[in-house]
C-alpha cells in the first residue's frame, strides 16, 4: 500500500462546508479519515459536535451517506447499516460510526460493545477530546484528571476532574476486536495509516484519535496540531495497535517533553499545582511502563 | 388460495407472519411475553428457511437502532419487545418515524414496573402512542401473524412510509395456542413484493443525509408533513385490509370492527384480545333482546375519528374499556373516543372502564357488568365517569 501522506492523498473532499469551530480537532480528523474511506463511505454520528454542525438542513456537510443516530446507538446504527448492505447484496461500500468521547466511552459504550462482540464489518472512530464540547464542556467518562471543564469546577476543594481517563483503547481490546489504534491529529501520517488498515480489515475496527479543541481547552486556534503533538511527546497520550491478539507501541520515546508544558499551554488546565503535576507524571510513568513491560515483549 | 392450517401460539404466529415477510435484518433483544417470537425466528435462520441476518444486539435500544441502521439502506428490518424493553429503546421510535423508515415492531404487551409483573395490560404502547407509530392492536393468533404482513405493505407504501408497531397482549394471545392458517409462501410474495428502493434511503447512487437537524425555521413544517402523512394514511389501511382480503380470503374491517352496532342503544369499545371474550358477551346479551354493540378497535393511530363517528350514530351509550391507566386521568382509549366524539358533536353518555392491569382478569361477568352500567347511566343513574373492573381494594 502507498503511504498516505500530503504528497499522495489525493484532493478530493467529502467532509466540507461544516460549522465546527475555527482549530477544530475533531473535524480535522473526521475530514482526513473521509478522505481515506472514499465516496463509498457510510458514516453514524450520534448527537455530538460533528453531528451539530454537519446535518443543519439543508445544509450538508458529508457528500457521502450520513446520517445521525440516537446518541446511545452509534455502533448499533453503523451494524444496522453495514448488515443492511449486506443483506442487498450491495458491496464495496465501507460503514463507519464517528462518536465523541461521551458517545464512546459513556453513553454510546454499551453499543459499541455489542458490535465488536458481533464483529460488524464496521469501523468505529472514537475522536477524544476529552469531554462533553457540544453541550458546553463537561465532564466525561475521557476528561483526564486535574481537567477544569463545566461541571468539574477547579476550586478550594477539587482540583477539577478527580477521575482517571477510562482506558477505552484496551477495553476495546479486551474484546478480542479484529483491530484497534491509538492516534492524534498531531501524527497524522501515522492516523491516516491505521484508517487505512481499518479499512481494510474485516470485522470491527476501532481508532481512537485524540483531538485538541480549542473551545473547550482554552487555547488559539493555531496550536491545534501543536498541542495534539505534544500530548504525544509528552506521553500523556500514545500511539499504538492491537492486532491478531497483539499490542504494539508504534512510538516509544526515549524521554518525554515536560507534561506542565502541554499543560500549561491549555486554560482547562493552569490552575494545576506543582504537586498536581507530579501526581500527573507519575501516572504517566507507572502507564508507560506497564506498556513497555507488557507491549514490547 | 389456503396455506395449511396449524396449531400454534400467538408469538409462533408472529414468527411465521415476519418469516413470510421475508425481512432482510432481524435485530432483537428478548423479554418476556415476546421471547418466543425471537427464539424461533433465529431457529428459521439457522435452518435457512428465513434468509435474513438474525442480530444479537446488547439491548432493545439497540434493537430498535439496528433495525434504523438497516432500514435507512432500504433493507427490510424486523424487531420485537414488550414493556420495559419497549420504553427502554422509546428515543429511538421517533428517531424511525421522523425519518420515515418503515420499520415493524411486534410489541407484546405487558405491564409496567413497579411493582414488576410480566403480565398483559396494555400500558407499555400507550407510553409511545405520540411516538410516530402507526399502531394496531389484534385479537387472536390469526390476526398476529396476518398483521405482519399488512404491517410491511401499509408501511411500504410511498404514500405512508411509517413505521407500524403491531400490540399482541402478553400471555393471553403470546402465550395461547390457537388453530392458525399459515398462508402460502407465493401468496404473501404476490401481496408484499420485495421493497423497492424507497426515495429516502441512503444508496450509492444518490447519497443522502439522514436523520438531519432542523431549526426552529423548517422543524414544524417537517413535523406537520409526518402528522398529515400520519392521518391521510388512515385510507391506507382500509386499503391494505380489503386488498388482503382478497388475497386471503379474509379480511379485519380496516381501522375497527364494528359488530351489532347499526341498531345498539349501547356500546362497548375493547381494543386487543379482551374483544374475543366481549363477542360472546354480546352475543348473550343480545339473544336476551338487549341493544348492544361492539366496537373493536383496531387502530390507536392514526386514530380512526371518522370511522368511529359513523360507526356510533345514534348510540345513546358508549362505554371505554381500558386496559391502561394514564396516572392523574383516566385511561387514553376512552380520552381519546371522547374527542372524537365531539369531533362528531355527538353527546352519548360515556363511561370509561379500566381493567386488566397488571393481568388481571376481564371476566364475561365483568363485561356484562360494563354493558349493565351503561344501561343505568341510560335511566339516569349518576355513575363515576370511570369506572374499575375486577378490583380488589377500597379506592
Amino acid at each position: 500500500m502507498v503511504k498516505l501522506n500530503a504528497k499522495t492523498l489525493h484532493n478530493e473532499e467529502y467532509f466540507y462546508g461544516h460549522k465546527a469551530c475555527g482549530g477544530c480537532g475533531e473535524s480535522l480528523a473526521l475530514r482526513h479519515a473521509m478522505k481515506v474511506l472514499g465516496p463509498n463511505t457510510f458514516a453514524a454520528l450520534p448527537a455530538g459536535c460533528m453531528a451539530a454542525v454537519s446535518f443543519i438542513y439543508p445544509n450538508m456537510a458529508f457528500t457521502t451517506n450520513a446520517m445521525i443516530t440516537p446518541f446511545a446507538a452509534t455502533g448499533a446504527v453503523a451494524s444496522g447499516i453495514a448488515a443492511g448492505l449486506e443483506a442487498l447484496g450491495i458491496d464495496g461500500t465501507q460503514t463507519i460510526g464517528i462518536a465523541g468521547d461521551g458517545g464512546t466511552a459513556d453513553i454510546g459504550f454499551q453499543a459499541l460493545s455489542g458490535a465488536i462482540d458481533r464483529n460488524d464489518d464496521i469501523i468505529y472512530l472514537a475522536t477524544d477530546n476529552e469531554a462533553y464540547m457540544n453541550t458546553g464542556i463537561q465532564k466525561s467518562g475521557l476528561t483526564p484528571y486535574g481537567t477544569r471543564t463545566t461541571t468539574s469546577p477547579a476550586g478550594k476543594n477539587l482540583p477539577g476532574s478527580v477521575n482517571q481517563k477510562k482506558n477505552m483503547f484496551e477495553i476495546v481490546a479486551a474484546h478480542g476486536i479484529a483491530y484497534a489504534a491509538t492516534a492524534s491529529v498531531g501524527y497524522l501520517e501515522d492516523f491516516l495509516a491505521k484508517v487505512a488498515k481499518a479499512k481494510e480489515t474485516r470485522g470491527t475496527s476501532y481508532i481512537h484519535v485524540f483531538v485538541p479543541c480549542p473551545t473547550g481547552w482554552g487555547y488559539p486556534a493555531h496550536k491545534t496540531v501543536s498541542l495534539a503533538k505534544a500530548a504525544v511527546d509528552s506521553g500523556l497520550w500514545y500511539l499504538a495497535e492491537y492486532e491478531k491478539g497483539a499490542f504494539k507501541l508504534n512510538r516509544n520515546p526515549g524521554s518525554f517533553t515536560p507534561v506542565a508544558d502541554y499543560l500549561k499551554a491549555q486554560s482547562r488546565f493552569r490552575h494545576l499545582t506543582e504537586e498536581d503535576i507530579s501526581r500527573i507524571e507519575a501516572a504517566r510513568d507507572a502507564k508507560w511502563e506497564n506498556m513497555r513491560r507488557q507491549w514490547q515483549g | 388460495m389456503s396455506g395449511v392450517k396449524r396449531f400454534i401460539c400467538g408469538d409462533e404466529a408472529v414468527a411465521e407472519g415476519v418469516r413470510l415477510a421475508r425481512p432482510h435484518v432481524v435485530s432483537a433483544y428478548p423479554i418476556t411475553p415476546q421471547t418466543i417470537v425471537v427464539e424461533r425466528l433465529s431457529e428459521y435462520v439457522e435452518e435457512g428457511s428465513l434468509k435474513a441476518r438474525y442480530m444479537h444486539v446488547e439491548s432493545e435500544h439497540s434493537a430498535m437502532s439496528c433495525a434504523i441502521g438497516a432500514s435507512s439502506v432500504g433493507a427490510r428490518a424486523f424487531t420485537a419487545t414488550s414493556s420495559q424493553g419497549l420504553l427502554y429503546m422509546a428515543e429511538t421510535l421517533p428517531y424511525a418515524s421522523g425519518a420515515r423508515l418503515p420499520i415493524v415492531m411486534m410489541n407484546a404487551n405487558r405491564s409496567i414496573a413497579t411493582p414488576w409483573n410480566i403480565y398483559g395490560d396494555q400500558m407499555d404502547a400507550m407510553f409511545l402512542l405520540n411516538s410516530g407509530w402507526i399502531q394496531y392492536y389484534v385479537e387472536d393468533a390469526q390476526e398476529a401473524l396476518d398483521m405482519m404482513i399488512q404491517g410491511y405493505r401499509l408501511a411500504e407504501d410511498p404514500e405512508v412510509m411509517t413505521p407500524v408497531m403491531i400490540n399482541v397482549d402478553g400471555f393471553v394471545l403470546t402465550h395461547t395456542y390457537e388453530l392458525v392458517e399459515i398462508p402460502l409462501q407465493e401468496a404473501v410474495d404476490g401481496f408484499l413484493p420485495p421493497l423497492k428502493m424507497p426515495l429516502n434511503s441512503m444508496s450509492l447512487e444518490s447519497p443522502k443525509s439522514l436523520c438531519i437537524s432542523a431549526g426552529n425555521d423548517t422543524n414544524m413544517e417537517f413535523n406537520m408533513k409526518q402528522h398529515f402523512d400520519m392521518l391521510r394514511s388512515a385510507s391506507a389501511i382500509e386499503a391494505v385490509d380489503r386488498a388482503f382480503g382478497e388475497t386471503f380470503g379474509r379480511t379485519y374491517h380496516g381501522a375497527l370492527e364494528a359488530i351489532d352496532t347499526e341498531d345498539a342503544r349501547v356500546v362497548l369499545i375493547t381494543a386487543g384480545t379482551v374483544t374475543g371474550t366481549a363477542r360472546g358477551v354480546v352475543k348473550a346479551l343480545r339473544a336476551a333482546g338487549k341493544k348492544v354493540g361492539l366496537i373493536k378497535l383496531r387502530v390507536l393511530r392514526p386514530f380512526p375519528v371518522q370511522r368511529l363517528i359513523e360507526a356510533l350514530k345514534g348510540v345513546e351509550a358508549v362505554g371505554v374499556l381500558d386496559k391502561n391507566i394514564s396516572f392523574g386521568y383516566e385511561g387514553t382509549i376512552f380520552t381519546n373516543v371522547n374527542s372524537a366524539l365531539m369531533a362528531g358533536q355527538m353527546s352519548p353518555k360515556t363511561l370509561g372502564f379500566i381493567g386488566g392491569i397488571g393481568g388481571r382478569d376481564i371476566t364475561k361477568a365483568n363485561l356484562e357488568e360494563a354493558y349493565g352500567k351503561l344501561f343505568e347511566v341510560l335511566e339516569g343513574a349518576d355513575l363515576d365517569r370511570v369506572q374499575y373492573l375486577n378490583v380488589r381494594c377500597d379506592y
